[in-house]
C-alpha cells in the first residue's frame, strides 16, 4: 500500500524519533512510505490565530503537494482534523474547494489508518511498564478518533493501560494560546500532570506533538519521572 | 456598556480568579457534578444526537423566521389583554419599565432570575426611582446581600461562594443567628422572601421561552420563586432577549427537555411555569396587569451575519460546565455577565471589542463547549470567527503577530523557504541551548519557557533522515 507521509512540522524539526518510528511502523505493515519533500505546515498556527489570508497560502501548498497521493498519513491528530477542515475553509471557492475535499478523503491520523484501513490491532510491539494515555481534543472531538489508539495500546505486550482521570479536559497547548495566555495555559498543564501522578503511570502517552510538547515541557521543568512518548514510538517498541 | 462586570484588565482578573483557591475548587467539583449528571439524562433518553438536531433545527428555523414570530407573538399577548414593548436598546427597556413603575407608584418590585435584566442593568435604574428590588432566586439573592456581587455563571449564579461565606453574609445582612447548614439557609432566605412577595407592588420576571402561538411565556425553575413572582403582584412584568422565542409548545417541549437536561441534567426542572396575559374573570390568582418587554440591545445587528448561531443558545450553561478555561480562572475573569464559552462569543458582540477583544483568544479551541452544546451552536468556530474578525477587520492585532503570521504565511507557503528556515533554525537558537533543550528562550519563547522546557530543534531534521536512508 502506498503511503504518503505528512510527517508535520513540529515531527521534521523538534521530534525526528516520531517520524522515524511513523515510517518503521508502517514499513513493517508492509506500506511503501512516500515523503513529499514539498511538504511544510497545515497552516494551522496561522489560521487559529485569525490569519486565514496567510494560512490559505500554506494550506493551498500543501494541497498542491499532496492531492495526488494515494492515502495520506499523518501522526498527529490535529493535523489530520485540520486538513479535513480544508474543504470547510475553501467553502465556495469552486477549484480549490474540489482539490481541498480530494486532499481530506484520504487524510487518516495513523492510529486510524492502522486500525480503520489495515485493519491491524496487533502490531508486535512491547514495552514495559504501566501507561495512560492522553486523549487530544481535535483528535478525540474534531476527527472523531477516539478507540483507534487505545484499541492499539491494549494489544501491547508488558504495558498496562489505565484510565487517565479527567481525560476530557485539555491539557493547555492550544497553539498559540499555550504562550498568549501563558497562567492559564500552566494551570490546565498542572492539573493534567496531577492526574497522570495520580494514576502512577510510568509513561503518558499521546498522538499529538503539541499536547506532548507542552505536558512533557512541563513534566521535564518540574522534574517529574514520567516519561512522554508519541504513541508510534510505543507502538515501535520491541 | 451594561452587562460589564468587574473593572481591571483581563489579565490582572485572570490572576485573580487563579489565587481563588477556594472558587477553584468549588467550579471544578460543579464541573465534574454538572458533567456528570448531564451525560446520564442525555444517555437516559437514548437518541440525544437527534434531540439536539431537532435543537438545532427549532433555534434555526425561528432565527430565520424571527420577525414573523415576534409579530404573532406580539399580537398573541396583546388578544390577552397584554402590553408589549419592543425596546432597541438597553435604556429604552430601562425607561419603559421605569414607566411602568412609577405609573403604578410601585415601591417594592420583587423578581425572579433573569439574565437579560442583569445585560440590561435594570436594578440600578429602578433603584434610582426609590424603588426596592429584591431577587428572589436564592443564588441571585444571596450576591444582592451580598452588597451586589456579580453572578459568575449563567445558571448557578452564587457558584463562587460556599456555605460558610453565605452563612457570615446573612449573619451580618440579615441578622441571620444559625448554621452553615444549607437547609437552614434557605429556610432564612425563604422566611426574608416571604414576607416581600406578599408586600411587593410589581413583579419582574426574565423568560425562558415566548411561545408565539399563544402569547405565553414560559419559566423553569427550581425554587417556585417564579410562581410566587407572577402570582401575587398585581403588576407584572417580563423581560426577554427578542431571540428567546419559539413557535408553538410542541418546540417549547423540546427545548425545555434540552434545556433542563444540559442546564442540571434533570429530565424536569421542579417548576416549569407557563403564564399567558393578566388575570382573567373567574381566575384566582395573577397580575391585573401584564407586560412584555422585548429587548434587542445589539440581537438584531448579529442576525444575518456569520454570528448568527449565538442567538440559537437557549442559556444552559452547558458548555461553561465542559470548559476548561473557566475553570481555573472562574466567571468574574470574563467581565461580562455572560462567562464560559458563551460569554467568549456573545460579550464581544453586544458589549464590543474594546472591553472584550481577549475573550476570543481565552479557549484552546478544544471544543468541548461546541460538544455539550444542546442546540449545537459551533462555539469554537465561531471564537476563531472573532479571531479573524480582530485580525482582519478591526487590525487590534499586535505588530509582532501580524509579522510574525506573514513570516509563516510566507514560509509555509514556499517549501525553499521553509526547508531554509528550518535548516538555519537550530543555529538561531544555539546560544539559548543547552542539553538539547531551551529554558530561557527570547521572543515570543519566551512565554513558553517561563512555563516549560522547549526542544531545542534538531541537527538532522525529519526530511534529512528520510532522504539519506533512501540514498543508502
Amino acid at each position: 500500500m502506498n503511503v504518503t507521509l505528512f510527517v508535520t512540522c513540529l515531527v521534521d524539526l523538534f521530534h525526528v524519533n516520531v517520524g522515524k518510528a511513523t515510517v518503521e511502523l508502517l514499513e513493517r505493515l508492509g506500506c511503501t512510505i512516500h515523503f513529499p519533500e514539498a511538504q511544510t505546515c497545515c497552516g494551522q498556527p496561522a489560521y487559529n490565530s485569525g490569519y486565514v489570508k496567510e494560512a490559505k497560502e500554506a494550506m493551498k501548498h500543501m494541497i498542491r503537494t499532496f492531492e495526488h497521493a494515494e492515502y495520506i498519513v499523518t501522526p498527529s491528530g490535529s493535523c489530520a482534523t485540520m486538513f479535513k477542515e480544508y474543504p470547510h475553509i475553501f467553502k465556495g471557492d469552486g477549484e480549490w474547494e474540489e482539490r481541498a475535499k480530494r486532499v481530506a478523503d484520504k487524510t487518516y491520523e495513523l492510529t486510524q489508518f492502522i486500525v480503520d484501513v489495515l485493519q491491524v490491532e496487533d502490531v508486535g510491539a512491547r514495552l514495559k511498564g504501566k501507561a495512560t494515555y492522553h486523549t487530544s481534543c481535535h483528535m478525540t472531538r474534531l476527527l472523531g478518533v477516539k478507540d483507534a489508539p487505545l484499541a492499539l495500546l491494549q494489544h501491547v505486550k508488558d504495558l498496562e493501560v489505565v484510565p487517565l482521570p479527567n481525560a476530557h479536559n485539555c491539557c493547555g497547548f492550544g497553539g498559540t494560546f499555550s504562550v498568549k495566555m501563558g497562567p492559564i495555559s500552566e494551570q490546565m498543564v498542572d492539573e493534567k500532570i496531577q492526574c497522570i501522578e495520580q494514576v502512577e503511570a510510568d509513561y503518558l502517552i499521546g498522538a499529538d506533538c503539541g499536547c506532548l510538547m507542552n505536558i512533557g515541557g512541563r513534566i521535564e521543568r518540574k522534574g517529574k519521572p514520567i516519561r512522554v512518548m508519541h504513541i508510534a514510538e510505543v507502538l515501535n517498541s520491541r | 456598556m451594561a452587562m460589564k462586570i468587574n473593572t481591571g484588565q483581563f489579565h490582572e482578573r485572570v490572576e485573580k480568579g487563579i489565587h481563588n483557591t477556594f472558587m477553584r475548587g468549588a467550579v471544578a467539583g460543579a464541573q465534574e457534578r454538572l458533567r456528570t449528571r448531564r451525560l446520564e439524562a442525555a444517555a437516559e433518553l437514548g437518541n440525544w444526537e437527534q434531540w439536539r438536531a431537532l435543537g438545532e433545527e427549532i433555534r434555526q428555523h425561528t432565527l430565520e423566521n424571527l420577525d414573523y414570530y415576534l409579530m404573532q407573538l406580539s399580537e398573541n399577548v396583546k388578544k390577552r389583554g397584554g402590553h408589549v414593548f419592543f425596546a432597541q436598546t438597553a435604556e429604552e427597556a430601562n425607561e419603559y419599565i421605569c414607566r411602568v413603575v412609577e405609573s403604578k407608584q410601585a415601591k417594592k418590585i420583587v423578581k425572579s432570575k433573569s439574565m437579560v435584566t442583569e445585560e440590561i442593568h435594570m436594578n440600578a435604574a429602578l433603584e434610582k426611582l426609590g424603588c426596592e428590588v429584591i431577587e428572589t432566586d436564592l443564588g441571585e439573592y444571596i450576591l444582592q446581600v451580598d452588597d451586589h456581587d456579580p453572578p459568575s455563571h449563567i445558571v448557578a449564579p452564587a457558584l463562587h461562594k460556599n456555605k460558610e461565606q453565605i452563612r457570615d453574609v446573612f449573619k451580618e445582612k440579615l441578622a441571620y443567628t444559625k448554621t452553615e447548614k444549607p437547609e437552614e439557609l434557605a429556610l432564612h432566605a425563604r422566611h426574608m422572601l416571604r414576607h416581600e412577595y406578599m408586600t411587593a407592588d410589581v413583579g419582574i420576571t426574565g423568560c425562558n421561552f415566548a411561545v408565539a402561538e399563544t402569547g405565553s411565556i414560559t419559566l423553569v425553575t427550581n425554587e417556585g420563586n417564579a410562581d410566587l413572582v407572577t402570582a401575587l403582584p398585581k403588576t407584572q412584568i417580563t423581560v426577554m432577549g427578542m431571540e428567546r422565542i419559539v413557535p408553538t409548545f410542541e418546540e417549547m417541549e423540546v427545548l425545555v427537555s434540552l434545556l433542563t437536561r444540559s442546564a442540571v441534567g434533570q429530565k424536569l426542572t421542579s417548576y416549569i411555569t407557563v403564564l399567558t396575559g393578566p388575570r382573567d374573570e373567574g381566575e384566582v390568582d395573577g397580575p391585573e396587569e401584564f407586560h412584555l418587554v422585548i429587548v434587542d440591545n445589539g440581537r438584531s445587528d448579529i442576525l444575518g451575519t456569520e454570528f448568527q448561531p449565538v442567538l440559537q443558545c437557549i442559556r444552559c450553561a452547558a458548555c461553561v460546565n465542559v470548559c476548561p478555561i473557566y475553570r481555573h480562572i472562574g466567571g468574574h475573569s470574563y467581565g461580562s455577565i455572560y462567562s464560559g464559552p458563551i460569554g467568549a462569543v456573545l460579550s464581544p458582540l453586544l458589549g464590543g471589542y474594546d472591553d472584550y477583544k481577549e475573550l476570543p483568544y481565552a479557549s484552546t479551541l478544544c471544543a468541548a463547549c461546541t460538544e455539550a452544546c444542546p442546540v449545537k451552536i459551533p462555539l469554537h468556530e465561531l471564537l476563531l470567527k472573532h479571531r479573524q474578525t480582530i485580525v482582519e477587520r478591526e487590525g487590534k492585532a499586535p505588530i509582532s503577530e501580524k509579522l510574525a503570521m506573514k513570516a509563516f504565511g510566507l514560509g509555509a507557503a514556499s517549501s525553499m523557504l521553509y526547508k531554509l528556515g528550518s535548516k538555519i533554525a537550530p543555529t538561531a537558537v544555539n546560544p539559548f541551548t543547552v542539553n538539547d533543550r531551551i529554558s530561557k528562550g527570547p521572543g515570543p519563547l519566551k512565554a513558553w519557557t517561563d512555563i516549560r522546557e522547549f526542544p531545542a530543534p534538531e541537527k538532522e531534521r525529519f526530511r534529512d533522515w528520510f532522504k539519506q536512508r533512501g540514498e543508502e
